[in-house]
């Protein structure tokens, strides 16, 4: 005896319950467009902030960890010789890793910037510079290295980069909360149309939820349809978005190198991993609105 | 036939499945659409509510289905004081209660056979207890050959067996139905209360409101007649309005 029942293309046996709410609805594809544009927008910040962040970072670590001595020759001395000798000095002073007098050469091409191509630096008593970099553990401080030079009679000038690192650092600092501030903007923005759009979409189906709540649905069950709907929807769209960021971001660190797009904004590898939260944040959002629309339509039917 | 055609009249009130005690009921701020309604429906009762279109009738049936409140009086549903019952208990009051809907409420996008398992499925049934029986009654109601197809896609009268089906499919104590034989044809009509009969033969309290005053004198049950919101007349219907 055939299983099969009924008639037309309908078949008993095969039959499994259809969801309560359509599969698809074209006045979902405006929610779904928004919110993967947001989590975008949202994404991109947050690497931004990361990057930004890396960049303050780095440069407190070159500022903190160099110094510059600036060497002008005595009478009886050459520039090269009083450069090596004050170099052969600072490299003696505990705190020091590494002192180094760079040629003329280099010199020249840091002070050329302000003096134009047409002077002939020849002529000029051009100071020889001393680099000095510093050990990270007990970096030795500027007046350390200046007592030294002096010891040895050298006429010279520490230049401590320190000086600018409370600059630096307080632009990093606000670099950094301004991006904070603009995600966060950018994550309300994009939880308020999840809401909105979830409110919207919740009440295009007030006839499932007045059908279902007169035939004797929970609240909870009602709400629960329409929590897992929207929350699979923006779930769906926050992936979109942050694939669409971690894709841009790929192509920026891709673009610069192993420094990133630009040495002032480095994106690393690691850093894509920020969008992974993103789907989940957009349909926890979906969800709580969802949930709390469905329950406020309810409670007006109650 | 019923058991006890006029059993409203009989019965001891307190025991009664519906228990209206100089229940109002409004609107918002509009004028009451319902003054001062007392009576008690006793279990296994069959009645018809008729009135003239705007006395009430679908207020009165929106009362009992717990889709409304009243602005006074007392409600009484299985026992229970609708006005003192929790939140939640609420929803298992109306799973005892099968509602044909005027306009059928059908859910667009799901098809004739899910649309008719609704109630069994919010009850928690298993599809496999009861694909048999909504079949069989989808093929009761003349719907064999549509069991798939969509609401929109049937005819008014399509519409209302399937409405039909929806509230009968989960054998409900209280069967209330609002112009059930509106769309359909005069033998189409009387299939339709014979099942309302069979439901009420099985112990099925069954009110309908109607306009079809040849279906209420077939029938010989006796009716709820309102005129302007206020019940005018219970018990049989009048010698002069049967057919």
């Amino acid at each position: 005896m055939s299983r099969r029942r009924g008639s037309g293309s309908f078949d008993l046996d095969r039959w499994r319950p259809s969801p309560f709410l359509p599969e698809r609805d074209t006045r979902d594809s405006a929610l779904v467009f928004v919110v993967a544009v947001l989590c975008f927008l949202a994404c991109l910040t947050a690497l931004g902030v990361i990057a930004s962040d890396r960049a303050a970072r780095g440069w407190s670590h070159q500022l903190t960890g160099e110094m510059t001595v600036i060497v002008r020759p005595k009478a009886n001395e050459t520039p090269d010789s009083a450069a090596a000798r004050a170099a052969e000095t600072l490299a003696g002073v505990n705190g020091v890793a590494e002192a180094r007098a760079l040629e003329r050469e280099k010199a020249e091409a840091l002070i050329a910037p302000w003096l134009g191509e047409a002077a002939d630096l020849a002529d000029l008593p051009v100071p020889r510079l001393v680099a000095v970099i510093l050990d990270r553990e007990s970096p030795a401080s500027a007046r350390s290295l200046q007592q030294a030079l002096s010891a040895r009679g050298l006429d010279a000038v520490v230049d401590d980069h320190t000086t600018w690192l409370a600059d630096i650092q307080r632009g990093a600092a606000i670099a950094r909360w301004v991006g904070l501030g603009v995600f966060l903007l950018i994550s309300a923005a994009a939880a308020a149309v999840v809401a909105f759009a979830t409110r919207a979409g919740l009440a295009a189906r007030r006839e499932v939820v007045e059908l279902l709540h007169l035939t004797g649905a929970e609240d909870a069950f009602i709400a629960r349809l329409f929590q897992v709907r929207f929350a699979q929807m923006a779930a769906g769209a926050g992936l979109v978005g942050a694939a669409g960021a971690a894709v841009l971001g790929a192509a920026l660190r891709l673009g610069g190198g192993g420094q990133g797009l630009t040495p002032v904004l480095p994106v690393a590898w690691s850093d894509l991993l920020a969008v992974l939260p993103c789907p989940l944040a957009a349909a926890l959002v979906a969800a709580v609105a969802a949930r709390m629309t469905a329950a406020s339509l309810i409670r007006e039917l109650s | 036939m019923s058991r006890n055609p006029n059993a409203a009249e009989t019965a001891d009130a307190w025991d009664a499945v519906v228990r209206f005690d100089d229940v109002s009921m409004r609107y918002g701020r509009e004028p009451e659409t319902l003054r001062d309604l007392t009576f008690s429906l006793p279990q296994g009762s069959f009645h018809f509510v008729t009135g003239p279109s705007g006395a009430g009738k679908t207020s009165l049936l929106k009362l009992i289905y717990l889709a409304a409140q009243p602005s006074k009086g007392l409600l009484h549903l299985f026992g229970q004081d609708v006005a003192q019952t929790p939140a939640q208990v609420r929803p298992f009051l109306r799973r005892r209660i099968g509602v044909v809907f005027q306009e059928f409420r059908l859910l667009d996008h799901l098809s004739a056979f899910d649309n008719a398992a609704v109630p069994l499925r919010i009850a928690g049934q298993k599809p496999d207890s009861y694909r048999q029986d909504v079949a069989e009654l989808l093929t009761w109601v003349g719907l064999k050959d549509r069991m798939h197809a969509l609401p929109p896609t049937l005819a008014g009268g399509e519409k209302q067996r399937l409405a039909i089906a929806r509230a009968v499919v989960g054998r409900p104590d209280i069967l209330l139905a609002d112009e059930p034989t509106g769309n359909v044809d005069h033998e189409m009509g009387l299939r339709i209360l014979r099942l309302f009969l069979e439901l009420n033969r099985l112990g099925t309290t069954v009110l309908i409101a109607t306009h079809d005053q040849d279906l209420v004198a077939r029938s010989g049950m006796p009716v709820l007649h309102l005129e302007d919101g206020r019940l005018v007349h219970m018990g049989p219907i009048p010698a002069g309005a049967r057919a």
